[in-house]
């Protein structure tokens, strides 16, 4: 019973990381219907300036450099790749995130070579106990952070003359850019609102219980394209919901291996993805996604 | 992508009088295009006579590449189906190949299933198992579009990765298995030497000759599946839905029978990578390789075959020029040195990732559209220009 909740705390928190980098990608997707493939280089480039940083700087301003070092990247993606594409075809700019993934990556791999960088967090590898059940404080760090930003999004996108603009423009671009939204000053921050987003959760994902920021960091950040479309890709709601389901799903996968050790070592790796052929089975459009009517 | 279409007429119709034979025979053969076209074949033909096993081994990975990536372009080009799954099914064309065709054998303490078929009847049905993988996936397949099922497709990456690892009474494992050589009409494609005009003929050579007459047929083929119905209705499908919809394409099977097709396609540049490899590892077949496919038709050209095989032998042949040539380029050091610069698979990277960019930013529609000036100006005097107003 104590694993069990042990395993569901841990996943609840793991599930919240995902779901910021999976909002991101949802942002993204919603203002400007490009799906971003180098959402996971973003990440790995504010994890890398956090962990490059922290020892010179203190890690509150190193985390704060990389939050914003990250948002330049995207939003230089933005401005120098996207904005220069004058074709209309989303899938082709998908494509071209791909190149840019590429590139990042690449770049981001080979300096951090075979090292393994330490976010230098103050929590450390430290645990605390309530009575039965332990959780790494990292844990507990990670699910406070991602729901206060996650309300702070969420609000800020309800309520904000920003969150209107990038709803208007999700809605509907040419009416909105009729009423004075600035279509690319919206794409323009949802870029970098994803990429301060995703450095956040670079952080969570690289501090204890797994060793550092290393090459593999970038497949960690992968697992949040299931939670993205397992939710439905232009759902904010589903986003939450997906990133939450595949945390647990993982979490639990990982901490009963030994009880599935039939479907072979590392299962728990594997899982987000079998959920989502899952649910796309069920529904194609995700959870919370919406079927898109069309006007012919 | 759609502008691509509208600029294909003033090019197509020589090409057509071409085919067809009518007016155009004695035409055809005066253009330029035509001799460049058998100097070319004749060069190939006559490279193994030439080249050294290095450049051998790096042509025929291009060739293999480029079977895949024709499979790809068919889905990604053709129809707008995003496939980052395509490592996945050289995978199992490998794999498949590999159990059917070997003798059981007891390697590093393992026991490797084998069926010891012989050869021919083994790359068939391993590309035939290849599609059928991929139509275990159309239910999804059919369902999704464009990126969406490029996302749904990682998880055939991760899945295979898994299997890979697992079965290893399949595959090997992580130290992967040995492949076994092809035999065919009597002659086995290993590193026993042939004598072939002088030049002793060993597995790289032979194979150059079989990977050759597999490209041309998946070329031909999937130009006749591009030029025909198919080929419309897919158009169709990636330009406009539910127009195509509309107009009585079934939407669905024909994105599921493509993506089946497109799986063969893989599966059978498994078969030959694993022939040319001559060792299958598991870590190969990994996401790099799939993004690698990606790279490739966009850089030469999404939705035509020429593009695919030009993008392949850009993107398969830039890693192993920058490995040749390490020591002369700036800035490249030659693998495992550590000096500093950049290792030419990594540098090959950073091309191919910015020529992705490149390309679809300032040349739409790749390579493929490049066109030397003097013959296209030879050319359009000739014929006249009736599809464009």
């Amino acid at each position: 019973m104590t694993t069990l909740i042990e395993l569901l705390l841990g996943g609840l928190s793991m599930g919240a990381v995902y779901a910021l980098i999976a909002l991101g990608f949802v942002v993204i997707f919603k203002a400007t219907e490009v799906v971003n493939f180098a959402h996971a280089s973003l990440l790995l480039a504010g994890g890398y300036v956090t962990a490059v940083l922290h020892d010179d700087l203190g890690f509150w301003f190193a985390l704060a450099v990389g939050i914003a070092g990250a948002a330049v990247v995207g939003a230089a993606v933005e401005f120098f790749v996207m904005r220069r594409y004058r074709g209309s075809d989303h899938s082709v700019l998908a494509i071209v995130t791909i190149g840019v993934d590429i590139l990042l990556v690449t770049e981001l791999t080979r300096r951090i070579g075979t090292r393994v960088l330490s976010p230098g967090d103050p929590w450390g590898d430290k645990v605390v106990t309530f009575g039965a059940v332990s959780m790494a404080q990292t844990r507990i760090a990670a699910l406070l952070a991602a729901a206060l930003l996650i309300t702070a999004f969420l609000l800020a996108f309800r309520y904000t003359s920003w969150g209107v603009a990038m709803r208007a423009a999700a809605e509907n671009p040419q009416t909105a850019a009729l009423m004075g939204v600035r279509l690319g000053r919206v794409s323009l921050s949802a870029w970098a609102v994803a990429g301060a987003l995703a450095a956040v959760a670079a952080l969570f994902l690289t501090v204890f219980p797994t060793p550092g920021l290393e090459r593999a960091t970038s497949l960690a950040a992968l697992k949040a394209f299931p939670a993205a479309i397992l939710g439905g890709l232009d759902s904010t709601t589903g986003a939450l919901a997906g990133g939450l389901i595949v945390g647990v799903i993982e979490s639990l996968a990982t901490g009963y291996q030994s009880d599935l050790s039939f479907l072979g070592r590392g299962i728990g790796d594997l899982a987000p993805y079998l959920v989502m052929v899952v649910v796309l089975l069920i529904r194609p459009a995700g959870l919370f996604g919406t079927k898109e009517p069309a006007r012919v | 992508m759609s502008d691509t279409d509208q600029r294909t007429p003033p090019v197509a119709p020589p090409a057509e009088e071409a085919k067809s034979g009518r007016p155009g025979r004695s035409a055809a053969l005066r253009t330029p295009r035509t001799y460049a076209w058998a100097a070319f074949a004749i060069l190939l033909l006559a490279l193994p006579f030439y080249l050294d096993r290095f450049w051998l081994q790096a042509g025929l990975f291009a060739m293999a590449a480029a079977i895949a990536a024709i499979g790809l372009n068919l889905l990604t080009g053709a129809t707008g189906q995003l496939s980052m799954g395509h490592a996945f099914f050289l995978a199992v064309g490998a794999y498949s190949y590999c159990v059917l065709a070997a003798d059981p054998v007891t390697e590093n303490g393992h026991t490797l299933t084998g069926f010891g078929l012989p050869g021919w009847i083994a790359v068939v049905l391993a590309v035939g198992i290849s599609g059928i993988a991929g139509g275990l996936f159309s239910p999804i397949a059919g369902r999704l579009r464009g990126a969406y099922l490029g996302i749904a497709t990682l998880a055939l990456i991760f899945i295979g990765q898994h299997v890979l690892f697992n079965a290893s009474n399949l595959t090997g494992g992580f130290n992967g298995r040995s492949v076994p050589p092809l035999s065919l009409f009597g002659i086995t494609f290993d590193d026993s030497q042939t004598l072939v005009g002088g030049i002793p003929f060993e597995s790289a050579e032979k194979l150059w000759y079989v990977a050759l007459a597999a490209l041309l047929f998946c070329a031909f083929f999937a130009r006749g599946v591009l030029r025909g119905r198919p080929g419309r209705a897919m158009n169709a499908i990636r330009d406009h839905r539910i127009a195509a919809g509309v107009m009585g394409v079934p939407v669905a099977r024909y994105r599921a029978s493509v993506f089946v097709l497109s799986s063969m396609y893989a599966g059978g540049a498994g078969v030959l990578l694993a022939l040319v490899f001559q060792r299958t590892v598991p870590e190969y077949f990994g996401m790099i390789l799939s993004l690698e496919f990606l790279a490739m038709i966009v850089i030469g050209g999404l939705g035509s075959v020429r593009g695919a095989v030009i993008g392949a032998a850009f993107v398969s042949l830039l890693p192993q020029l920058l490995t040749r040539y390490s020591e002369s380029l700036p800035l490249v050091t030659a693998p495992g040195t550590g000096a500093g610069g950049i290792a030419p698979g990594e540098a090959s990277r950073y091309l191919y990732g910015a020529a992705v960019v490149a390309v679809v930013l300032f040349l739409p529609g790749g390579l493929s559209r490049l066109r030397f000036p003097n013959l296209r100006s030879i050319r359009s005097t000739r014929t006249p220009r009736k599809g464009s107003k």
